[in-house]
């Protein structure tokens, strides 16, 4: 089985604290660490496996700058056979459609029967991978927690809805998935696997490799735009304990009589 | 003025989701002079139910009723919803397994812009319509302008928008059932997988101390269980731990696991996802440990601290035990 494995390159939001720059237009970057988006680490260490029993091949795919590629190499070193890096000044700004329109030109460069995302991204949005499908006129299915290769034509996936219950699905080949966390446990990368890979050639593709018209993506093709970034007046929030470490406990532990939290 | 708008209504056993309300409230942001269809489908005596109740709150429902739609499959639903609505209808949708599923290719088939989890609305101006995202965890917020005026397709965060109590209608149900068209989907809905029951029961725990991807190892573990332990508490947690396998899925809060109603709620290095946040009801008095001070759970948290927790909650075991 060819799969492709999209992954996007983001600002890790457990090690982050995040804040908006002083002109409002985009969060500080200076200081950032960057890894690859959680969902998309499942996905890639999906395709692994199903490529590890049935064959064929994992392509990892990103698109943004010239930093990006250090996800695709990561990606590499955790077992994925090929890399892409998808970038362009005109691709700056643009929106999930522009995002899709992009990778589904990727897409029809190569010949793959089964096209993975990561169920969301660092802003949520988690519409990358069912507009990718609708685009290629390929079904989805998002949120999936489990993949089972039926044969040559079909795969039974699970996705996880509601209250942890699991809804299968028969799907048809090819096909795009959006995958959710908890479906394996992604391999441990060291820095012996990067080693491996540092030095592997890493196509990069603009626009006019993948005959896409800068107005089509990018902020000019853009339809939904983001105008600001900010962060609403504190409302009610919580009341911060403050003093020493000790002081604090014992505000708390009061605070937890009162409320019933102590038995 | 852009096309008329619909909602989406999620239903099961007979009865609509609480977004069924919620969207409404939020497409009457979008419009507030608009008349606001509710789209239900189905097959049977439950979704006559369901037409029913939303008819008392919507001015119109489209009833749907075919066998294929008996389970809520999104590839049917996107193609019944192409091949019934105006080009430039403004659909609104909830946020959910559901709505993530149908959303982004639906507004791809209609040919019309989408929006994922929204949390405000702003209004519209010359066909521009304005919304409040949050990106980063919550951590920060963004405006984010569309132009409707092909339609839409917006997303909303379910608790986001309050149902308006006072809102009454004597609404009309309208079968559509004939115009359904063609439902082929190369995707088959088989079965629904029900969660594992596990060994604790924390939806009936009137205390609980949960823990967060902020424990960072699973070492770390025994730390909460210790403060738990010395409060007469249950051990809870939101999802990345039960990825990792440090706790069973049957600890988990959230969309995707339990929904608890605590008195007490303890939030050890949790940042407060609306999916983590969306399992907890009932209004407990919510205390939230968390070493950055930008996470978003201390806005709903009643009472905040500050700390690495790995420092912090050692020290108030040992205090609460020499009490
Ligand atoms: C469809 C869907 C369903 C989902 N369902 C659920 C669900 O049911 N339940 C759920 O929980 N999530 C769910 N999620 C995941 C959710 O979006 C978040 O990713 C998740 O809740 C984050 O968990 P967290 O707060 O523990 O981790 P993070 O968001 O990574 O937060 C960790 C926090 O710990 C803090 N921290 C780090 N180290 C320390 C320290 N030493 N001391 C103190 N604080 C520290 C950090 O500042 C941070 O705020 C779902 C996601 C999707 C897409
Ligand atoms: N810039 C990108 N490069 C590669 N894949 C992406 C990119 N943006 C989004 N994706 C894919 O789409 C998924 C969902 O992202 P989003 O729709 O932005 O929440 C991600 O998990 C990735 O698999």
């Amino acid at each position: 089985m060819e799969i492709l494995v999209c992954v996007k390159r983001v600002p890790d939001t457990a090690e982050n604290e995040i804040e908006v720059n002083r002109e409002g237009n985009d969060i500080r970057r200076d200081d950032l660490v960057y890894s690859v988006n959680e969902w998309d680490n499942y996905a890639v260490e999906e395709a692994i496996q199903i490529v590890d029993k049935v064959g064929g091949s994992v392509t990892v795919v990103s698109l943004g700058d010239e930093e990006a590629e250090e996800v695709v190499r990561r990606e590499m070193a955790m077992g994925a056979n090929n890399g892409i890096l998808l970038a362009d000044e005109a691709f700056e700004g643009s929106d999930g459609k522009g995002l899709a329109t992009i990778l589904k030109a990727a897409v029809a460069k190569g010949n793959y029967d089964l096209i993975l995302t990561g169920a969301q991204a660092d802003d949520g949005a988690g519409q990358v991978g069912g507009m990718l499908a609708a685009m290629l006129d390929m079904p989805f299915a998002s949120l999936v927690n489990s993949i089972e290769v039926l044969d040559g034509q079909k795969l039974k996936v699970g996705r996880e809805i509601e209250g942890g219950n699991q809804e299968m699905n028969e799907i048809d080949l090819p096909c795009v998935l959006s995958i959710q966390t908890g479906i394996n446990e992604p391999r441990y990368v060291g820095i012996r696997g990067i080693r491996k890979v540092a030095s592997v050639e890493i196509p990069v593709w603009g626009a006019s490799e993948l005959g896409l018209v800068p107005e089509a993506v990018g902020a000019v093709g853009a339809k939904a735009q983001r105008v600001d970034y900010f962060v609403p007046a504190p409302g009610e929030g919580a009341e911060i304990l403050e003093g020493s470490t000790d002081e604090i406990a014992a505000k708390l532990i009061e605070l937890l009589k009162a409320k019933g939290g102590l038995k | 003025m852009a096309g008329q708008v619909f909602t989406y209504i999620v239903h099961k056993e007979g009865v609509a989701d609480d977004s069924a309300l919620e969207l409404m409230a939020a497409a009457g942001k979008i419009y507030p002079e608009a008349s606001v269809a509710a789209i239900v489908t189905g097959s049977g005596a439950h979704l006559d139910a369901v037409c029913d109740a939303m008819a008392a709150s919507y001015p119109e429902v489209w009833k749907i009723d075919q066998d294929v739609l008996a389970y809520p499959n999104a590839e049917v639903i996107r193609r019944l919803l192409v091949n019934i609505l105006p080009a430039d209808a403004v659909v609104v949708l909830a946020h959910d397994t559901l709505g993530m599923d149908l959303g982004p290719g639906l507004s791809i088939k209609l040919d019309s812009v989408f929006v994922p989890d929204v949390v405000g609305v702003e209004g519209v101006r010359d066909n521009v319509l304005t919304v409040v995202r949050q990106e980063y965890s919550g951590q920060v917020y963004t405006h984010v302008r569309c132009d409707i005026s092909a339609g839409a397709v917006i997303n909303v965060r379910p608790g986001a928008f309050k149902p308006e109590e006072s809102r009454s209608a004597a609404g009309q149900v309208v079968d559509k059932s004939a115009q359904a068209g063609d439902l082929s989907a190369r995707r088959r809905f088989l079965e629904v997988v029900e969660a594992e029951v596990g060994d604790v029961d924390i939806t009936k725990a009137d205390v609980l101390v949960s823990v967060g991807r902020g424990i960072e190892d699973l070492e770390n573990i025994e730390i909460a269980e210790g403060l738990a332990e010395a409060m007469g508490a249950v051990v809870s947690c939101s999802r990345p731990i039960v990825d990792a396998k440090w706790l069973e899925k049957a600890r988990q809060v959230g969309t995707s696991g339990k929904t608890v109603k605590p008195k007490v709620y303890l939030a050890l290095g949790i940042s407060g996802s609306f999916q983590h946040m969306g399992g907890i009801k009932g209004s407990p008095f919510i205390v939230a440990v968390n070493k950055n001070p930008k996470a978003p759970i201390f806005q709903v948290a009643d009472v905040g601290v500050v700390q690495d927790l790995l420092e912090f909650v050692p020290e108030l075991t040992e205090k609460i035990k020499a009490k």
